[in-house]
């Protein structure tokens, strides 16, 4: 069933390809919220096959990494299109940047915490007087709203980019993306059933993530631009899901350009998991429509926490294409 | 199927079966045992490789591991300032060549005038020595491993292995040694004190394990990442888990997990990358809980075993060949002659016994039974050879004495009644010899109208001789009867003549008389026969007495008596050879002189010819089967007297 509604979708998509390619390209950049990896597998996809030149878009994917925060990229001119975190962009939109979400990419939260059954957690309320270590910003909110919504009093503390202190027990709780950690640490050589894991999203906490960002300015400028870098980043997505292989290659390509280390098996687990992340619904066209009750949900809890103090209106905050805005 | 199969066929397949088999068992065992002792040799050798690779690398680190301690014990226990930590960093630095930096980090500053990070580090880079100061705060040192796994930890550690400067071609690894304070009564966490080294030598002990061509050492850190191999791809980029994830080997897995957990093992593994089979074996490298593997390439180290067993198989199948081979020969030697023979016993079974048959070319079973074979087929055709000549000879014979048998009849008269025109008298008499011709005889013959002659007599011995004597005999006895003479003297005549030249000493019993045909009167002579019954109306057979005589031909000079006896009209003489009274039965009774009386007074008063019939019937049923032994001779003279007298 999901595959029908993928083809479905992929051939709604090709539609105006023949109409676009007769323009002359329009320059664009895009920054992902990371340096390469198949988190990102669609854009690159997109770009190797050529999905943005169809929309006449001439795409540089600039290189992301912790030193480059999407937004402010974004809001500094230095990139026309950014990827970045639903609440993040609530979080800038709020402080009074006009950026916009255009598409909603990850629709499902694939942050988790997680715990080594050794250490006698199985319940959220047994982390209670844990140690847990969070990342900073943003992956800190639905965290502390599960400790909250759990009444846990924990010790937190700061988390960097390795699993190594969760894995030598330095913690009792770690923070774990789905499609990263956790893999890492099964590949460091602890079986899935020695571990405990928490979705955010299972605890009434799913925060959508990837999404894609621009001015409101920008797109005013020209709509056309916008809705085409988000048709040809969903058919480029499309096109990874259903050719892993091929998309893998192409990833794993980008990262050796940006001499990272590159492993097939931690991207092949990567994008797989991207699939489960993106694609929830087999109804074509749902595909990187941010739902208006997890905008709400999550700009409800960023509101509690004290990270936003107004919550912005959602048809202001989310602008999505629909054929009217291409004419 | 089986059971049709020749010798030849049961003989090679089931030895070679056997043999094949007990060949495959001694095969099999040869192999697993030897597999067993190599086996057991190795896991004693890649022990002692493996250990004596791992001590080199503990005594290395554990070196390592004593200047942060000692540095730490002094931070703890002593007093310094600011520049004194800077001069024993750089002084640690200089002096130990293996250590490539150092960093004593604080998690406040102990010095005033700083903020609260405080993270003096020392470091080799290009031959010069640098130095830097760390910063604290986000994304600094705080969170970085090696400050923050000790001192979460609260004891030293062994980083995870890291090329330096992030992206650099130098491998390094990390121990940090947290350090603390007691202020009124409390330890405090002071910091974290590391020294870095260059993981090359490290690289280079690995690397150099060689076992064989193939054989090679693999160094995993704690999280199993690779830290040698020899697929240089895989250095740092992979752990072994991930490894056995992109190859499905749940196997790797196990073992990597064996190995992260500090455990020892040897075990076989077959690498799902390149298919080879090898033998692993793990120990751990404590101080720093990485783990060394070395992997013996099974193929390589069986070569030898292999390369025997290979001998040993050729060897074998060529045994087996061999003894095929000489079973073929064997069974050839004996089955040839078989099929030979066999054909020969179809061709001899036709009749043909000029087949040729081979000559036997040994002197086995085989030979031997072909020589009798050979030697029954030569009996064969001589016996057959003589059968047939002594058959032909035999037919001759036979045809002969049916010509003499027929001759020897003729001389009997045979035509009853002799004298049908003669009323007052009626003969009837029978032979039947025990063979073809007989030495048994009767006569009769008129000398003149009234005096009728008969003999009847019995020659020694049987067969030919004897019915030559006996046609002697009778001519002289019908030579020498004429009227006047008595049959005593007649008898005595035939005698002399008979004893003149008979150089066989043959001789004859004969009772010889004549009968008056008007007056029934007979005159009669005896020599050494049976006397004849007398069979008169109304009376029981009775002998005619008399002298029985002496045999005639036997004795020289021998005189016979003449005796007397009238026949009355109806009387009957009833002459007889011993063939009749000694014919036997299967009980070996005689029929016997009484039996024979029995039965003529029984028959008296019939006519001679019934008489003889009855008589005749009698004895044949007495011996039924029993082949007759004597010739048999019997002769009625029945007396009716003169119908117009």
């Amino acid at each position: 069933m999901r595959r029908t509604g993928l083809s479905i979708l992929l051939c709604m998509l090709f539609v105006p390809v023949v109409v676009a390619a007769e323009k002359p390209l329009k320059k664009a950049s895009f920054l992902p919220q990371w340096s390469p990896q198949a988190q990102f597998a669609g854009y690159y996809v997109a770009y190797k096959k050529g999905f943005y030149k169809d929309h006449g878009i001439d795409l540089t994917i600039l290189q992301g990494g912790p030193d480059r925060p999407p937004l402010l990229f974004l809001t500094e001119g230095k990139t026309d299109f950014a990827s970045s975190w639903l609440s993040t962009g609530l979080r800038w939109r709020s402080s009074g940047h006009k950026v916009i979400n255009i598409c909603q990419i990850v629709q499902r939260s694939a942050l988790m915490l997680i715990a080594k059954k050794s250490h006698l957690i199985t319940t959220p309320r047994d982390m209670d007087g844990k140690k847990v270590s969070l990342w900073g910003d943003e992956f800190q909110i639905q965290p502390r709203a599960f400790f909250r919504k759990y009444d846990l009093n924990v010790e937190t503390i700061p988390q960097a980019f390795s699993v190594n202190l969760f894995l030598r027990d330095g913690v009792d709780v770690a923070s774990a993306t789905w499609y990263n950690e956790y893999h890492t640490i099964i590949n460091s050589g602890v079986d899935p059933d020695e571990l405990r894991t928490f979705f955010f999203h299972e605890h009434g906490l799913n925060f959508p993530e990837d999404g894609i960002y621009t001015l409101e300015e920008t797109f005013k400028r020209d709509p056309s631009l916008s809705c085409a870098f988000v048709k040809a980043s969903i058919e480029g997505w499309v096109y990874a899901f259903s050719h892993p292989d091929e998309a893998l290659d192409i990833v794993l390509r980008f990262i050796e350009q940006a001499k990272i280390p590159a492993n097939r098996t931690h991207q092949k687990w990567m994008l797989n998991r991207m699939k489960d992340l993106v694609v929830i619904s087999d109804s074509p066209g749902s595909m990187g429509r941010l739902q208006q009750t997890d905008y709400q949900n999550v700009s409800h809890v960023l509101n509690e926490s004290g990270v936003i103090e107004t919550m912005p209106e959602f048809k202001s905050f989310f602008v999505w294409c629909d054929k009217d805005v291409e004419k | 199927m089986w059971k049709n199969r020749g010798i030849a066929f049961k003989l090679i397949l089931s030895t070679s079966v056997s043999s094949g088999l007990i060949f495959l068992l001694v095969f099999a065992l040869n192999y697993f045992s030897s597999l067993k002792i190599v086996v057991t040799d190795i896991q004693t050798n890649a022990q002692s490789l493996a250990l004596s690779k791992a001590n080199m690398i503990e005594t290395i680190l554990s070196s390592t591991q004593k200047i942060p301690e000692t540095l730490a014990c002094f931070l703890e226990n002593g007093s310094y300032d600011r520049e004194q930590i800077l001069r024993i960093l750089r002084e640690i630095v200089e002096k130990n060549p293996e250590i490539c930096g150092s960093t004593i980090a604080f998690e406040t500053s102990p010095f005033e005038g700083k903020s609260s990070a405080f993270a003096p580090s020392f470091y080799k880079a290009n031959g010069k020595m640098l130095f830097s100061e760390l910063s604290g705060d986000s994304g600094g040192y705080f969170t970085s491993d090696w400050y923050q796994i000790p001192k979460e930890l609260s004891r030293p550690q062994w980083s995870e292995p890291y090329y330096a400067g992030g992206g650099g071609n130098m491998l390094l690894a990390t121990y940090s040694v947290p350090f603390y304070r007691v202020v009124r009564g409390e330890t405090q966490f002071m910091g974290v004190i590391t020294a870095s080294i260059s993981l090359e030598w490290l690289q280079n002990i690995v690397a150099s394990i060689k076992v064989l061509q193939t054989g090679y050492g693999v160094l995993i850190s704690k999280n199993g990442t690779l830290v040698t191999h020899p697929l240089k791809e895989l250095i740092m980029n992979e752990t072994i888990f991930g490894l056995a994830e992109e190859r499905g080997d749940t196997k790797l897995r196990e073992i990597g997990r064996k190995m992260i957990r500090g455990e020892s093992g040897f075990v076989p593994f077959q690498s799902m990358g390149t298919e080879e089979h090898y033998w692993v074996y793990y120990t751990p490298i404590p101080s720093s809980g990485w783990a060394l593997a070395i992997l013996f390439p099974r193929n390589e180290l069986v070569v030898d075993i292999n390369r025997l067993t290979w001998v040993v198989a050729i060897l074998g199948i060529l045994g087996l060949s061999l003894l095929s081979i000489g079973l073929t020969v064997i069974a050839r030697s004996i089955t040839k002659p078989l099929t030979t023979m066999a054909m020969a016993t179809q061709e001899i079974a036709r009749g043909n016994l000029d087949v040729e048959l081979p000559l036997p070319r040994s002197g086995d079973e085989a030979g031997v039974l072909l020589s009798a074979f050979r030697s029954m087929k030569d009996s064969l055709k001589d016996y057959i050879q003589r059968l047939t000549e002594t058959t032909a000879s035999k037919e001759r014979i036979e045809s002969e004495l049916m010509i003499a048998h027929d001759i020897q009849m003729s001389l009997l008269p045979k035509t009853f009644p002799p004298f049908p025109d003669r009323e007052e008298f009626d003969i009837h008499a029978m032979i039947h010899p025990a063979r073809e011709v007989g030495g048994d005889f009767y006569d009769f013959f008129l000398i003149d109208h009234d005096h009728l002659c008969f003999a009847i007599g019995d020659v020694s011995g049987k067969g030919v001789p004897a019915s030559l004597f006996m046609a002697m005999t009778k001519t002289l006895i019908k030579a020498t009867s004429s009227g006047g003479i008595a049959p005593g003297e007649i008898l005595t005549r035939v005698n002399r003549d008979l004893i003149q030249g008979n150089d066989a000493c043959m001789f004859a019993t004969i009772f010889f008389g004549v009968l008056n045909t008007n007056t029934g009167k007979i005159f009669y002579a005896n020599g050494g026969h049976n006397y004849p019954f007398i069979l008169r109306r109304g009376n029981e057979a009775t002998w005619l007495e008399g002298n029985r005589g002496i045999v005639v031909g036997g004795v020289e000079n021998a005189t016979y008596e003449t005796g007397q006896a009238v026949l009355e009209s109806g009387d009957s003489i009833f002459l007889y050879t011993d063939g009749v009274t000694e014919a036997m039965n299967e009980r070996e009774e005689l029929f016997s002189d009484d039996r024979l009386r029995t039965r003529l007074t029984l028959l008296q008063g019939h006519a001679p010819k019934e008489l003889i019939s009855g008589v005749a019937e009698e004895v044949a049923e007495f011996s039924q089967n029993m082949p007759q032994a004597d010739d048999i001779a019997m002769m009625v003279i029945r007396f009716s007297g003169k119908r117009n007298g």
